[in-house]
């Protein structure tokens, strides 16, 4: 019998109800004829991939956006019918819907709680309505609170939290505002990003320019938020496991740390991107162009240049320096026949005695400092 | 083609200040000459490298020889020789001048005389050139030519009143230009019978022929075959081809004989064997003297040029060996940066010559430059008796080693409308200037003179100058020895080091000036770092200007999108792309970027 490889699925849906000011994902309010042909590509992509079905069992799934909760449950239901229909599904999968507040209702959560979802990701963002009006949300804190309670009540018993730091005239204070009603709910995990202002968004207008700037907490502010976080959450049951993720014991995302750790997943819908077998890939951006070549999918993938050796070194050191536990020298030198020092020399040597990096027990670690500073860390790993 | 009647012959080159239309009436008598259909024609024929069409500029001396059927019925061989305008490459014009027996002086019809003009006009008639005026842009609406034409009769004191007035641009009255070249200049006059006597005025190097020697023929003849000899090298070679020259092309021909210009290859490899300036003759028949050439120039303004990848220094010796084939003004010998690796001390005429170098060295060799801040020649009177020439600023000796030092000086003419002499004056006050005397050109024009520091002018005076009189002034300058003066060395700390690139000299008065705004300078472009970095301005011990460069705090990507690593991935090329971009002094690392911003302090 052939040996299966872990995959995770991600499932990309573009739609929202509305357009967030920050926000540059493929994503975009659409009719529900067209989330009725895109869904029809989606599972047109997903057959073509029929041919692999033998070689993977499916660890987890993850429907991301978007708003896949703007969706009709059936659609989701299709989708997760034709995975069991092409793969082995594990029977302990993980299967997570991001959803926002406001798209969140009984009939919905029931039929979720039915389809073998097992994982809530809700993006709350903020517990102050003022920031969620100025991020353009749809919802308000009391919306989520009775979203969450509904959840909650139907027996979601593992659930995320998105929230969102630095956001404009925020304060260190308010921020830590945000934190302590959110961990009143007692999620199982929280994902706390900075807001990263992106070009091509409203956000980048208004907050881009050197004045729109001043608008924004400073650096400073930022990284006494983001330690903060650490501290406070730490004292409530969870532990930071990635740069921006927490969990309580046992609940980390086990989709996310497949790509953190370099493990195969499937992206499919626009603009996915894929790691199968050595081969990284990216669906199409524009819709009619993905929606053309759905069929074509597998094909494609296939065509893919399989990474180098050196892309896969680089790749191994600076996704997995994202995990708090770092990456392993022994796990280095077993996939590439050569150690850490062979390929880098005294790179991560000159890190550890700039404070960056730590070893401890076989592992590279970012220290807190490493941690802030990180895109310059990872880069000395780029050949 | 053997024997040209020499009265039949006209050797001139056309003089200008910049702008003011000599490559176009170059363009002109090539043209309407017949050598080339107006289809051949490319835009301004002469200046053929690509910077120099870019810039508008002439920077290499160039020949090219036409028939022109005058109304006389009688055919003349023309040998127009290019010349370049800008007052860096005097020492070029000098070389092409020596060539000629006459100049055509092209006068803009609503600019009037500027500072080159005179300048152009005053070495060849030093070089015992006929001159003689054309009006140009006739057809602008703010064409004055009654009134320039008196401007040069008086400011000059040629004869203008039957002046041409043309419209080089629009092909107006060319004509007229054409037969002033058959009246007004004269015929060579040499004896073909004598022993060849031949002036060396320029030399490229073309792979496969070796070096193509450009020579005028003041005596004898020259033929393939005929052994010949440099007078001032003593070496000699057998004639290969001799030829005369076409639009962008050689002609081969039987002979050259007195009163031509043309070229000759004898299978030269080595361009120092054929000087510019020197006098070749046939070995076996030699003439009795050289003649005079041109003396030699020298480098005013130094730099340190590096290749931004050290692995690219032997390219960049290579590139300058090349250069200064054809380009014997610049000098170059290799030196040696803490900061900056290996690469050359290079000296030049002045600095649209340096910026002309670097950007031939950029885009014909593909080098990638770091320059160092421009240095005129000082000279240190060391308490031991000892003198020295300092071109680096590094090798400055210790200040209680130095009894006094000096710096070079110029005389400059600055031709100005009279409603900017007030702003004029204020910026030559401000670069130490000693005030001459003023003279008024007419109601409304003025020349300024002024005795300037070099070190003064080699940066951004020019610059200065234009937006000061909102382009209307112009400037010329010419070496008038040298000064003493209070002068120190102005040195760069980053994180507490010395970046000896950095290093400059500069008058006591204004260094503290200078080094505030080095030090702010420098800190908008040194990015920050993982810690905080000290900027400082130090004169010896003393630190007279301090910047911070504050300890980058946040460099982290908050959210790596789902799988999208490619993403992650670029961010992170482009960020090690920038490291290597940079300079490691210590253990920080400068752009290449900051070296060349000291140079343009005084911009804003």
């Amino acid at each position: 019998m052939i040996q299966k490889k872990d995959l995770a699925i991600y499932v990309h849906i573009p739609f929202c109800i509305r357009k967030c000011y920050y926000c540059d994902f493929a994503s975009f309010v659409a009719p529900r004829q067209t989330q009725a042909l895109y869904m029809q590509s989606l599972q047109e992509e997903l057959k073509s991939y029929t041919p692999l079905g033998n070689h993977y069992i499916v660890r987890s799934i993850y429907f991301g956006g978007g708003t896949p909760s703007v969706l009709e449950p059936i659609y989701l239901m299709r989708v997760l019918l034709d995975i069991r229909d092409h793969f082995l599904v594990a029977k302990d999968v993980e299967i997570t819907v991001e959803c926002n507040p406001g798209t969140l209702s009984e009939s919905k959560l029931q039929e979720y709680k039915a389809l073998g979802i097992n994982r809530l990701s809700i993006g709350l963002q903020s517990a102050n309505d003022a920031e969620l009006k100025l991020l353009g949300r749809i919802h308000t804190w009391s919306v989520f609170r009775s979203n969450y309670a509904l959840a909650r009540r139907l027996g979601f018993n593992n659930i995320n939290i998105d929230l969102m730091q630095s956001l404009p005239h925020q304060t260190v204070e308010g921020w830590m505002d945000t934190l302590q009603k959110v961990t009143e709910l007692s999620p199982e995990h929280i994902s706390a990003y900075s807001l990263t202002i992106e070009p091509g968004t409203p956000f980048y207008n208004t907050y881009g320019s050197p004045e729109g700037q001043k608008e924004l907490p400073s650096e400073e502010e930022d990284r006494e938020m983001y330690h903060r976080t650490r501290d406070f959450l730490h004292t409530r049951g969870y532990e930071r496991y990635e740069i921006s993720n927490y969990a309580k014991e046992g609940y980390e995302s086990r989709h996310n740390i497949t790509y953190w750790v370099g493990g195969d997943y499937l992206g499919l819908g626009l603009n996915a991107a894929s790691y199968m077998d050595g081969r990284r890939f990216t669906n199409p951006k524009d819709l009619q162009e993905y929606r053309d070549t759905a069929r074509g999918a597998y094909a494609r993938c296939k065509a893919a240049e399989p990474l180098t050796e050196k892309a896969r070194m680089e790749e191994f050191m600076f996704l997995g320096l994202r995990m708090m536990q770092g990456v392993s020298e022994m796990e280095f030198r077993n996939r590439f026949r050569k150690t850490i020092a062979d390929v880098y020399g005294d790179i991560p040597t000159k890190l550890m005695a700039e404070g960056l990096l730590k070893r401890e027990k076989g592992r590279l670690k970012l220290t807190e400092r490493g941690i802030d500073v990180s895109n310059g860390v990872m880069a000395e790993f780029i050949l | 083609m053997a024997d040209i009647d020499q009265s039949r012959i006209r050797n001139f080159c056309i003089i200008a200040h910049i702008d003011h239309g000599k490559s176009t009436l170059a363009d002109r008598i090539i043209e309407k000459t017949g050598l080339l259909t107006q289809r051949e024609m490319q835009e301004q024929v002469l200046d053929n490298m690509d910077l120099e069409r870019e810039r508008g500029i002439t920077i290499k001396s160039q020949a090219v020889r036409t028939i022109y059927k005058a109304n006389d019925g009688k055919e003349y061989v023309f040998n127009l020789i290019d010349t370049p305008g800008h007052v860096d490459f005097n020492y070029e014009v000098s070389r092409s001048l020596a060539a000629c027996d006459g100049a055509v002086l092209v006068v803009d019809a609503a600019q009037g005389i500027e500072a080159q003009t005179l300048a152009n006009v005053y070495l060849a008639l030093d070089a015992d050139l006929e001159v003689f005026p054309v009006i140009n842009k006739i057809d602008l609406p703010s064409a004055e030519p009654e009134r320039v034409i008196n401007e040069i009769e008086d400011v000059i004191g040629i004869e203008a009143q039957d002046a041409p007035q043309i419209s080089a641009k629009n092909g107006v009255n060319i004509e007229a230009v054409l037969e002033a070249i058959v009246e007004k200049i004269p015929a060579p006059s040499g004896d073909p019978d004598a022993p060849l006597q031949a002036l060396i005025f320029d030399s490229i190097y073309d792979s496969y022929r070796g070096v193509i020697v450009f020579c005028r023929l003041m005596h004898g003849r020259v033929r393939k075959g005929m052994t010949i000899s440099m007078m001032a090298t003593g070496a000699s070679f057998d004639v290969v081809e001799v030829g005369t020259f076409g639009a962008g092309q050689f002609i081969p021909c039987d002979e050259l004989s007195a009163g031509m210009v043309g070229y000759l290859t004898a299978s030269i490899k080595n361009v120092r064997d054929t000087r510019v300036g020197d006098t070749v003759t046939e070995k076996a028949r030699p003439c009795k003297e050289a003649l005079p050439g041109y003396k030699k120039v020298l480098p005013m303004v130094y730099c340190g040029m590096y290749p931004a990848d050290g692995a690219k220094y032997p390219d960049l010796r290579d590139a300058l060996e090349k250069l200064q084939l054809n380009d014997a003004s610049l000098q170059y010998e290799p030196e040696t940066s803490v900061a900056l690796g290996f690469g050359f001390r290079c000296g030049f005429l002045g600095l649209l010559h340096l910026e002309i170098i670097q950007e031939r060295l950029e885009r014909e060799y593909n080098l990638d430059l770091i320059t160092t801040a421009p240095s005129v020649i000082y000279k240190v009177y060391k308490t031991n008796g000892e003198v020295i020439d300092l071109t680096n600023p590094t090798n400055m000796p210790d200040p209680t080693e130095i009894e006094y030092m000096e710096e070079p000086i110029v005389k400059a003419e600055i031709m100005v409308t009279t409603e900017f002499i007030g702003a004029i004056m204020d910026l030559c006050q401000e670069r130490r200037g000693n005030y001459l005397g003023m003279e008024y050109m007419e109601d409304t024009r003025a020349m300024l003179k002024y005795e300037l520091p070099l070190n003064e002018i080699i940066y951004d005076f020019f610059d200065a100058l234009k937006s000061r009189s909102r382009g209307y002034a112009s400037f010329d300058y010419e070496m008038a020895g040298y000064k003493r003066s209070s002068l120190v060395k102005l040195d760069i700390l980053v994180n507490r080091e010395e970046v000896d690139a950095l290093s400059f000299i500069v008058f006591e008065g204004t260094a503290y000036e200078r080094g505030r705004k080095m030090c702010e300078k420098l800190k908008e472009e040194i990015p920050r770092q993982l810690f905080e970095i000290p900027i400082q301005a130090a004169i010896g011990n003393r630190i007279i200007a301090r910047e911070t460069v504050k300890a980058m705090r946040k460099d982290v990507l908050a959210k790596c999108y789902g799988g999208d690593i490619t993403r992650k991935r670029k961010l992170l090329e482009k960020q090690k792309e920038g490291k290597k971009r940079m300079r490691q002094v210590g253990t920080v690392e400068i752009p290449q970027k900051a070296f060349m911003s000291v140079l343009k302090l005084d911009s804003e």
